[in-house]
């Protein structure tokens, strides 16, 4: 399973930068998104994947009696997913206002024409 | 002494709230500031004069070898009461010279924080320390050699005066820090004792390359010396204070307070005297074209500074102790001149010396101060000057080999120019006939007059009684520069000698050049025709061409196009990454450690792929945005099947509340235009399946590594005991890192406001929603 993971990731890279390379900024902030999901996805499968096995102890024990999967990469992925939500909230908004400002979807408009010879 | 070096840059901070109150007759009040320092200063003498020397330790950044340690010998001395006095009488000179200008506060800040920086130099026993105030002097004279600073050419000048003493002082740390490194101590007094290691160690080429680097750029010596004609924008009290005392001394005062150090051996020897012969001669002889006074001065200032390396150069008893004359020597001359220079054009308005003559019927008492500056300067018997030519004579006779014919005809040739200089600057304004245009011309303010005069008369008592400044200054500065005793002292007459046909044949022939040669403006425009080939023109050049690359290269790589940035960052990840996957050995695949596959993952995996492929390849903006949340899902999934409850039902939530924002914010906004052309999406297509694939060996070579769970067997082994939680990612999250997640929700709470803020934002009253 690890290797269709690895493939998985593989793709998710792939996409994400190629989207983050258009001039749309919608697919901009989806090229974001798929990065984002490749990279949580890269660190969970690089802790070690385990079936059927949550991090939590019996509720009758102290202490772990089977194996369990990795928590660390977990807290780490969990606070991941909530700060790149964190920062698609925002670029969406921002995207909307820009749009609204100069009616255009295209990175390219942003650029204001440089001062030659300060 | 930490206090009187301080009080100039504490006035100077002072001016910043109080400045606007000292204005108008008030501005000469700070001139108290360097007649005390002066005052102070000359206490010193008589514990100098019996030989002894003061230090001064304040603790700093020990750990670092920077301490405020301050050492006064006769060469600092003689320094500092150069630049305290001299400092004294421009500052009142300034005040009627500046009267009623706009910035005059500013003026005297900029001049009080020159001072303080001059006198921390000179004072100054630790290198690093030494530093500081060595690029304080450079940074506080280009606002001073700026001031006009509405003048195109003023603001110019003063970035190449800043650009060449800035680079040189670069240079100069660099060579101060190896010497500190090589000796062990960063104190000036305690590297004497390691100056024959530092003459045999193998770096002393290195260390004198650079060192002659930060005093050659700062004292003008050629081929750098062209900043110091161009300062000349400076308004004229600063040319005075900047040119005669202080700030091209600098240099001199560096070679003559490490000539014990790094002193003595040809390598010293010979650089400093060619290179001071060669400034010398082509100055001098750059003065003779010239017609704007203050541009003879610089040139003849710039002949003074060759004549003052070249004799510390020499290196030998008499060429140390003409070189402590000639400081004073030059100082007082040329400051008077300069001063001089100043009443004349503030009272005529032309500096042009062919228009200017006879003033000595309006300005005499300034007259006086001219010719006898100008009389200093060549030398005439009774003035100090003529002590100082003839200790120069005396080094160049006394040294051995072919050297003292070369040396004294370089020496009497330069003189014969800076004669010629001095009389056309001090002599030719107030001799013959007064022009119609002139007689109008009244004397200004006593203060202005007086300070020339006060220093022509000095010359004139030293030249008189030279033992007044031998005993007190000179010898001790000389004894400094050597660390061992002089042995000779200061005379008018030392009988009919060799010194003296020579000190009679330099007089003879330069009043002769001076009455023949008439400066015109035919002759400036004939040294103008070889400019192209002039250090300054090729600086200049320098400068264009390395401005023009640096454009051109800043426009190439940020061009202001965020996907090209991307690109570039992108593909130079992927080559290094790539180069270090490759180098580090094979890549492996064991395939015996890993988990089965099954089917409903097979299913969930090829949903995801399908949804990747439509959220790249839809032209519609809402099918993009469903593509994106089918992936999310697909992921969240994967968390289920591999034991992460938490992560899939944060994902879950997460992925929802951002489907839901995109569509309620970009629903209306037209569909995707397909704005690249096949090329370009070919080349993105490359870079981005490179990255991918590289990603994805890298996690192979990653399962490969045998892991180390010791981190994760203590959150599991603590959970419970410890934070009495029994879902560990949730214990790791609220317990063991409380603190991070405290600021994970601070900065969601930024987002949060942000977003908000955005939405509410109404940039114009006609904008609708």
């Amino acid at each position: 399973m690890e290797i269709v993971l690895v493939l998985l990731i593989g793709i998710l890279y792939a996409s994400g930068i190629f989207m983050l390379l258009r001039r749309s900024m919608v697919k901009l902030l989806i090229g974001l998104t798929l990065l984002g999901n490749g990279a949580n996805l890269l660190i969970f499968l690089l802790g070690g994947i385990t079936k059927g096995k949550p991090p939590v102890i019996d509720t009758a024990a102290k202490l772990f009696t089977d194996v369990y999967a990795d928590p660390v990469p977990q807290a780490l992925i969990l606070t991941a997913i909530v700060i790149s939500f964190g920062l698609q909230a925002f670029a969406i908004v921002l995207l909307k206002r820009v749009y609204v400002l100069v009616n255009s979807d295209d990175l390219d408009d942003l650029n204001t024409p440089e001062e030659e010879d300060i | 002494m930490l206090a009187a070096v301080l009080s100039g840059l504490i006035v100077s901070i002072l001016y910043i709230p109080f400045g606007k109150y000292l204005k108008d007759r008030l501005s000469i009040c700070v001139s108290f500031l360097p007649i005390a320092l002066f005052a102070y200063f000359a206490s010193f003498i008589p514990t100098i004069r019996d030989g002894g020397h003061i230090t001064f330790h304040y603790p700093w950044v020990p750990s670092l070898g920077i301490n405020l340690d301050f050492h006064l010998d006769g060469l600092s001395l003689l320094f500092s009461l150069l630049i305290t006095g001299i400092g004294s009488l421009v500052f009142l000179y300034a005040a009627p010279y500046l009267k009623g200008h706009r910035y005059l506060d500013r003026f005297y800040a900029y001049l009080s924080l020159f001072m303080a920086a001059m006198l921390g130099l000179v004072l100054a026993d630790n290198v690093l320390l030494l530093f500081i105030f060595w690029e304080l002097t450079s940074i506080s004279s280009f606002f001073l050699i700026g001031f006009n600073n509405d003048n195109a050419d003023s603001r110019k000048s003063s970035l190449i005066a800043l650009g060449i003493t800035g680079g040189g002082g670069f240079l100069l740390m660099a060579g101060l820090i190896l010497m500190g490194h090589l000796s062990g101590s960063y104190s000036i007094q305690e590297m004497l004792g390691a100056n024959e290691y530092l003459k045999g160690h193998a770096l002393y080429g290195w260390i004198l390359a650079l060192v002659f680097a930060g005093a050659f750029t700062k004292s003008a010596q050629f081929p750098f010396h062209f900043w110091l004609p161009g300062a000349m924008k400076a308004p004229t009290p600063v040319s005075a204070y900047l040119h005669s005392a202080t700030m091209v001394k600098a240099g001199i005062y560096l070679l003559a307070r490490l000539n014990p150090v790094l002193g003595g051996t040809d390598y010293w020897m010979y650089p400093l005297v060619i290179i001071g012969g060669v400034t010398m001669l082509y100055s001098a002889f750059h003065s003779l074209f010239r017609t704007d006074l203050k541009a003879i001065l610089a040139y003849s200032t710039i002949a003074a500074l060759g004549i003052l390396v070249f004799l510390i150069g020499i290196g030998t008893p008499e060429s140390l102790l003409a070189a402590s004359v000639f400081i004073l020597v030059h100082a007082l001359y040329k400051a008077s001149l300069f001063l001089t220079t100043g009443v004349i054009d503030h009272e005529t308005g032309t500096r042009d010396v062919t228009r200017l003559s006879g003033l000595r019927k309006v300005l005499w008492p300034l007259s006086i101060a001219g010719i006898l500056a100008a009389l200093s300067s060549a030398g005439v018997p009774l003035t100090f000057g003529f002590i100082g030519k003839d200790l120069i004579y005396e080094a160049t006779l006394h040294t051995v080999g072919v050297l003292p014919i070369v040396l004294t005809a370089l020496a009497l040739l330069t003189n014969v120019l800076v004669l010629y200089a001095g009389f056309l600057a001090g002599i030719k304004p107030f001799t013959g006939p007064l022009p119609q245009n002139l007689t109008q011309v009244h004397l200004p303010n006593a203060l202005m007059w007086g300070a020339p005069l006060v220093l022509a008369l000095l010359g004139l008592l030293f030249g008189c009684l030279p033992f007044l400044a031998d005993d007190a200054l000179l010898n001790p500065a000389a004894h400094a520069m050597l660390q061992a005793p002089i042995g000779t002292s200061l005379k008018i007459w030392h009988g009919f000698n060799t010194v003296l046909l020579l000190s009679g044949i330099t007089l003879v022939s330069g009043v002769l050049l001076y009455v023949i040669r008439k400066p015109s403006q035919r002759s400036l425009a004939s040294i103008e025709r070889f400019n192209a080939w002039s250090p300054r023109h090729l600086f200049g050049k320098v400068a264009q061409y390395s401005k023009a690359f640096s454009r051109r290269y800043t426009h190439t790589l940020h061009n202001g196009f965020l996907r090209v940035y991307l690109l570039r960052i992108i593909v130079f990840a992927v080559l290094l990454l790539a180069f270090r996957l490759f180098t580090g050995g094979p890549i492996r695949l064991t395939l015996d450690q890993l988990s089965p596959v099954s089917v409903y993952e097979i299913i969930v995996a090829a949903i995801l792929i399908a949804a990747i492929f439509l959220a790249v390849t839809t032209s519609s903006r809402l099918t993009a945005v469903v593509a994106t949340s089918v992936i999310g899902y697909c992921i969240c999934l994967q968390f289920v099947f591999y034991s992460a409850p938490d992560l899939a039902m944060t994902q879950f939530s997460i992925d929802t509340l951002t489907v839901v924002l995109f569509v309620l914010v970009l629903f209306r906004l037209p569909p995707f235009l397909n704005l690249a052309n096949r090329l370009t999406r070919i080349r993105d297509w490359t870079v981005a399946s490179a990255f991918g694939a590289v990603i994805s060996l890298i996690a192979i070579q990653v399962l490969n590594q045998p892991f180390d769970g010791a981190v994760s067997r203590f959150y599991g082994d603590n959970a419970y005991t410890l934070a009495k939680g029994k879902n560990v990612v949730n214990v790791i999250l609220v317990d063991f890192r409380g603190f991070d997640t405290l600021f994970e929700i601070v900065v969601l709470s930024i987002a949060a406001i942000g977003v908000f803020s955005l939405l509410k934002l109404r940039l114009n009253a006609s904008e609708k929603e």
